[in-house]
């Protein structure tokens, strides 16, 4: 009774149901593909596409996996975490599988969003956007955790949603995802520079342009790093809420 | 099977769930939980089932040790909790598939098939669970906690909130339960029938302690096989004295507007009881005829305590 068999156990579940809901997934993609529709023509220069593609990259795990918590408590009310509770499955393995599942959503999601872009005319280093995946699916388990922290911490669950995008928003205006921010005022380059998902967005960018430097590594070390302390703090409040 | 000493929950420092209750129930033995909302009947099963850590006490669940080796005792009990525990856009196969996979069944699909003919859910398996009846998502649970094949099984209120249709289809799948795999089996049910109808021995809970502990044809022989209910007006008291004259009266109890009278048989006892309280001025208004419920066995077991 391995451990990494129960995360697989758990993991191979609930990918199953997400993939079940087509709609759900495709529903997730709508936003980013307006975007990239949208806004992206209104951006100048010849490398608008590697800017603006991987800063989607991430709008799409801010808006989409950061959500993830929300479905962690309908399960937890029906009964469900504490049947898995009653078998011998490891107690890590119910919350790993699950933001596993939520990370490759991400990832499975990131794929026709890099394809588009590259109808509409991005040209970028192949291995470097396997890369920049890699790095999508670190920062997936990092948000998703981030998320399973909100849905077990907030006193109640109308107020999920609410603090979610309130806490979305400004983590991607202080990643610049949209707008470069080369003008910003000294106050403002500070604030996005204690944001971690500046360092990804920087980092996939990067990646995208085929520069495997500083920033890259920087922006693995930073989404790593986060994916590690969310993760423990996650599954430390998911013991005590479920204990 | 199961041997618990002393076991006791505490909830904060006020919440006395559970105060320290001791018993054993044989390997291949039914027992039934019976107790009112509040008693500690959930509380008692989520120890056993290793949800909930005891604040004292120890026991044992085939031979694991529940504080020691909760995994050992996770591997060999299936819990049916109140709430079920399927997830609403899951089918009835992906659960049980998933079950059998968390126990390491050799052929999980396999295994899945056999539950959901074994619980005539053929015709539902690939359907959201959301959309399965009560009864169905009662059977679905069911199979679900026996999947595995434990040697105990926990039943939270199995049949509550069921139909009487769905609670009789119920209770038979649970016969065969016992009859196919002879499993030790421990149900908390509010309902002295659903005890009577499949337990082999009660254990009563009243405030967290147990207060009774037979079998349920040695609890209603002491009640009586049947109870009186009268409405005997303004003067319940005088009108149980005068009852508990008769001959043939086993138990009575008044309380506003209602006595209860326990007897052997009501047929014989119903003439006299009214002709007797006519003689002493007063006048029943309402009667009907029953069988002993919970209440009975409550007011019969709990009043001595209290008055003490």
């Amino acid at each position: 009774m391995s451990p990494v068999t129960d995360v697989l156990i758990v993991f191979r579940d609930e990918l199953t149901l997400a993939l079940r809901t087509k709609i759900a997934l495709a529903v997730g993609l709508v936003q980013p593909f307006l975007y990239l529709l949208l806004f992206g023509p209104l951006l100048g220069g010849a490398d608008r596409w590697l800017f603006l593609v991987p800063g989607l990259l991430l709008q799409l795990g801010l808006f989409g996996t950061g959500f993830a918590g929300f479905g962690l408590i309908p399960d937890i009310r029906a009964g469900f975490v504490e049947r898995l509770r009653v078998t011998p499955v490891s107690r890590l393995a119910i919350l790993l599988g699950r933001v596993l599942k939520d990370a490759v959503v991400l990832v499975g999601q990131a794929v026709p969003l890099v394809l588009a872009g590259c109808l509409l005319g991005l040209r970028a280093d192949p291995l470097g956007v396997l890369a920049a995946v890699l790095l999508v699916l670190i920062t997936g388990v990092a948000l998703a955790s981030l998320s399973y922290v909100l849905a077990l911490a907030l006193p109640n669950e109308y107020l999920f949603a609410p603090v979610v995008t309130t806490a979305a928003v400004p983590l991607m205006l202080l990643s610049g995802i949209l707008l470069p921010l080369d003008d910003a005022p000294l106050w403002l380059d500070v604030l996005a520079h204690l944001n971690p998902l500046l360092y990804v967005v920087d980092a996939a960018r990067a990646l995208f342009a085929g520069n495997a430097g500083a920033p890259a590594g920087l922006g693995f070390a930073v989404a790593g790093g986060l994916a590690v302390v969310s993760f423990a703090a996650g599954s430390r409040l998911f013991g005590r809420r479920t204990a | 099977m199961i041997e618990a000493v002393g076991l006791a929950k505490t909830f904060g420092t006020e919440v006395h769930a559970v105060r320290g209750v001791s018993f054993r129930v044989a390997a291949g033995e039914v027992v039934g939980l019976l107790g009112p909302n509040g008693a500690g009947k959930t509380t008692t099963m989520r120890m056993l089932s290793t949800l909930e850590r005891p604040t004292g006490g120890t026991a044992t669940v085939a031979g694991h040790d529940l504080l020691r080796d909760a995994r050992g005792v996770r591997k060999v009990i299936g819990l049916v909790a109140q709430a079920g525990g399927t997830r609403p856009i899951a089918t009835a196969r992906d659960e049980l598939v998933l079950q059998a996979r968390l126990h390491r069944l050799p052929a999980p699909e396999t295994r899945a098939r056999e539950m959901i003919d074994a619980f005539d859910l053929a015709g539902l398996a690939d359907r959201p669970s959301a959309t399965l009846s009560g009864g169905q998502r009662r059977r679905l649970d069911l199979a679900i906690g026996l999947v595995h094949r434990p040697s105990v099984v926990f039943l939270d209120e199995p049949t509550a909130a069921l139909d009487p249709p769905s609670r009789l289809e119920l209770w038979a799948h649970l016969r065969q339960l016992r009859e196919r795999t002879g499993a030790t089996v421990m149900i908390s049910t509010h309902h002295l029938d659903e005890a009577d109808s499949l337990c082999d021995r009660v254990l009563i809970l009243d405030h967290g302690r147990i207060v009774a502990e037979d079998s349920p044809a040695a609890l209603k022989r002491e009640l009586g096989a049947d109870v009186i209910t009268l409405d005997p007006g303004p003067d319940p008291e005088r009108a149980r004295d005068v009852v508990a004259a008769l001959p043939g009266v086993q138990r009575v109890h008044a309380a506003a507007g209602e006595v209860r009278i326990g007897c052997a048989n009501a047929e014989e006892l119903l003439a006299p009881t009214v002709l007797a309280l006519h003689r002493a001025g007063v006048e029943v208004r309402g009667l009907s005829v029953g069988r002993p419920s919970l209440d009975d066995v409550f007011l019969a077991r709990t009043v001595p305590a209290r008055a003490r």
